[in-house]
């Protein structure tokens, strides 16, 4: 409590104060100032549309992985468990270690593995092959890869318990019927799995709106890649501009309440259908 | 459900009963579920390639790792290992055991501190205890960067700074409400049947706690601990903000990489390994547990 609630009050009532510690004898009640900021400097609006883009693309992307992966492995086939077993490593890398292998060992253009691979490849039939800059060519979307591949475990994790979750004796029914597997896919599958795909949304979307180490480890919030928690570590720590920073935190809180709005409501439906 | 209007047949399905009955369409079946294992197969080999692909090259020479086309089966060494862990720059163990100390002892105290609250609200739930269960929830959902500023303040007043310390009381704060979710789900599995047979026995509620709850719940309160102590090994934006040298942790250590140094690669690969192995470990050992936990004891 002390330590989670107090701080944010804290940041709020800074917030509102115009405030760099760089300049301490200037300190001074703005009132609204560093809000107006937040929205109208350049690069503010930027992390935040930047945050936005990243959540979204990342959450939708490693969601449809997720779901396709999960419905495979509820399938039965030779070594299920060792893909089950795989598929989570990704999930288990510490995220700035993840990051640094998708920087240098993956992505770099001179030894990196994707264009080793190009070059390789390539080579089979001798010809030159291209040796793109993924960093550089693709900023936002290198980060995005690497957060995808790092977060589809976490989806498909949540999806295969779901989709484990349907009552066997129902969809034994349906076949009998003679429902057709699509059939079972639409008009069963989807919407018992609706809940779970909700639930994995909103809990990625928590997860990522906060990403700061795959920002500050890739490309270090350059080359329009920063999201919100990257620029109000940069405003506090480089700039110094503690007002700012509070403002753009209370932002970041305000847009994620919304989403936890969101996600108290499906925990507490699924939290329900499970005491009932 | 919507079986019944299934099973008002269209013409359509009716006939793919009779195929069925009649087996014409099992082998296609069969083959089609080889194919689906092939294609499992393959994209769980491409998730885990990159895994693969960074601990083949920690144990290649620096040269091998950098060459282009890649070198698959160039000769193993740990001269990776060595120079992250040895020789040239910093040693990383100062930082490995301030992360050790930090996720280690936070993870025991969250486990000390959440047992009774679990307890309080899922065996003999106290009144309004989803009320309370949620505002558990909502401290986890704002995000930790837009505390950063004041406890970074709070901390410089009271001298706490680049301390271990520091980072003990903010992980555990950060892992408590987690903890408290997973470990109500894992005791209310507890059947009340036997804690009443325990109280009717005349045994005392420490006693019930020691000898019935923790021997029964102990998978859950394993996976529990776990996952804390992932989150918190793994944490880096406030251990850069809050440690400068003495208290850096294997994270912070880890971004001193950010920047390209020359032949460099099966050293960095050597370090993510190094730093990444007690998670793994960590992850693998509570995978069944794992995804009560990431989804806060809502899915089973």
């Amino acid at each position: 409590m002390l330590v989670t609630q107090v701080p944010f009050v804290i940041t709020i009532v800074i917030s509102f104060i115009s405030w760099n510690s760089l300049y301490p004898n200037d300190i001074a009640f703005g009132w609204f100032q560093n809000y107006i900021n937040v929205f109208t400097d350049s690069t503010m609006r930027e992390s935040v549309l930047t945050t936005i883009v990243l959540t979204v693309v990342v959450v939708l992307v490693s969601l449809a992985i997720g779901f396709a992966v999960a419905l495979l492995l509820d399938r039965k086939f030779w070594g299920r468990g060792v893909v089950r077993t795989i598929m989570i490593a990704p999930f288990l890398i510490v995220p700035v270690a993840a990051a640094l292998l998708w920087k240098h060992a993956l992505f770099n253009p001179s030894y990196g593995l994707l264009n080793g691979g190009l070059q390789w490849f390539f080579g089979l039939f001798g010809a030159t092959a291209p040796q793109p800059d993924w960093i550089s060519n693709n900023p936002l979307i290198a980060v995005e890869v690497a957060l995808i591949w790092q977060w589809t475990p976490f989806m498909m994790l949540i999806l295969l318990a779901g989709l484990q979750s349907r009552p066997l004796d129902v969809l034994e029914a349906a076949r009998v019927d003679g429902a057709t597997a699509w059939q079972i896919f639409r008009y069963m599958t989807v919407p018992h799995m609706r809940r779970y795909l909700e639930l994995a949304t909103l809990l990625g979307a928590i997860y990522i709106v906060q990403n700061f180490d795959a920002v500050f480890t890739i490309t270090s919030g350059g080359l329009g890649t920063a999201n919100l928690p990257y620029t109000i570590y940069q405003q506090f720590f480089q700039a110094h501009d503690y007002g700012a920073a509070s403002a753009a935190g209370v932002v970041v809180v305000v847009g994620s309440l919304i989403i936890a709005n969101f996600a108290l409501r499906s925990v507490s439906t699924l939290l329900k259908e499970e005491n009932r | 459900m919507s079986a019944p209007s299934i099973a008002g047949s269209t013409p359509r399905s009716a006939r793919s009963v009779a195929k069925t009955s009649t087996g014409i369409r099992r082998p296609k079946k069969r083959a089609a579920n080889v194919w689906l294992g092939v294609v499992a197969w393959l994209i769980g080999l491409i998730f885990v390639a990159p895994v693969l692909w960074m601990i083949l090259t920690s144990f290649h020479s620096e040269t091998d790792a950098a060459t282009n086309p890649p070198s698959l089966f160039a000769p193993l060494t740990l001269a990776g290992y060595e120079n992250f862990f040895g020789a040239g720059g910093a040693s990383p163990w100062p930082a490995l055991i301030n992360s050790a100390t930090a996720s280690v002892v936070s993870t025991l105290l969250v486990l000390v501190l959440s047992m009774p609250a679990a307890y309080a609200l899922s065996i003999r739930p106290v009144k309004k205890w989803s009320d309370v269960m949620f505002f558990f929830l909502s401290t986890k959902m704002l995000p930790m960067v837009a505390g950063l500023l004041p406890i970074y303040l709070i901390a410089k007043q009271v001298g706490a700074l680049d301390s271990v310390g520091l980072l003990i009381v903010i992980y555990t704060s950060m892992n408590l409400p987690i903890a408290v979710w997973m470990m109500r789900s894992f005791l209310s599995e507890i059947p009340v049947e036997i804690l009443e047979a325990a109280a009717i026995d005349g045994a005392s509620l420490p006693t019930i706690f020691r000898r019935v709850i923790v021997p029964i719940s102990g998978p859950g309160l394993a996976a529990t601990a776990l996952i804390c102590f992932i989150f918190s090994w793994n944490e880096l934006l406030f251990a850069s903000v809050l440690t400068s040298t003495q208290a850096i942790t294997a994270p912070v250590f880890l971004t001193s990489f950010v920047t390209s140094q020359g032949l460099f690669l099966a050293k960095v690969c050597a370090a993510a390994f190094a730093v990444s192995f007690p998670v793994l470990v960590a992850g693998f050992a509570a995978q069944d547990k794992l995804v009560q936990g990431l989804s806060l004891g809502a899915v089973k």
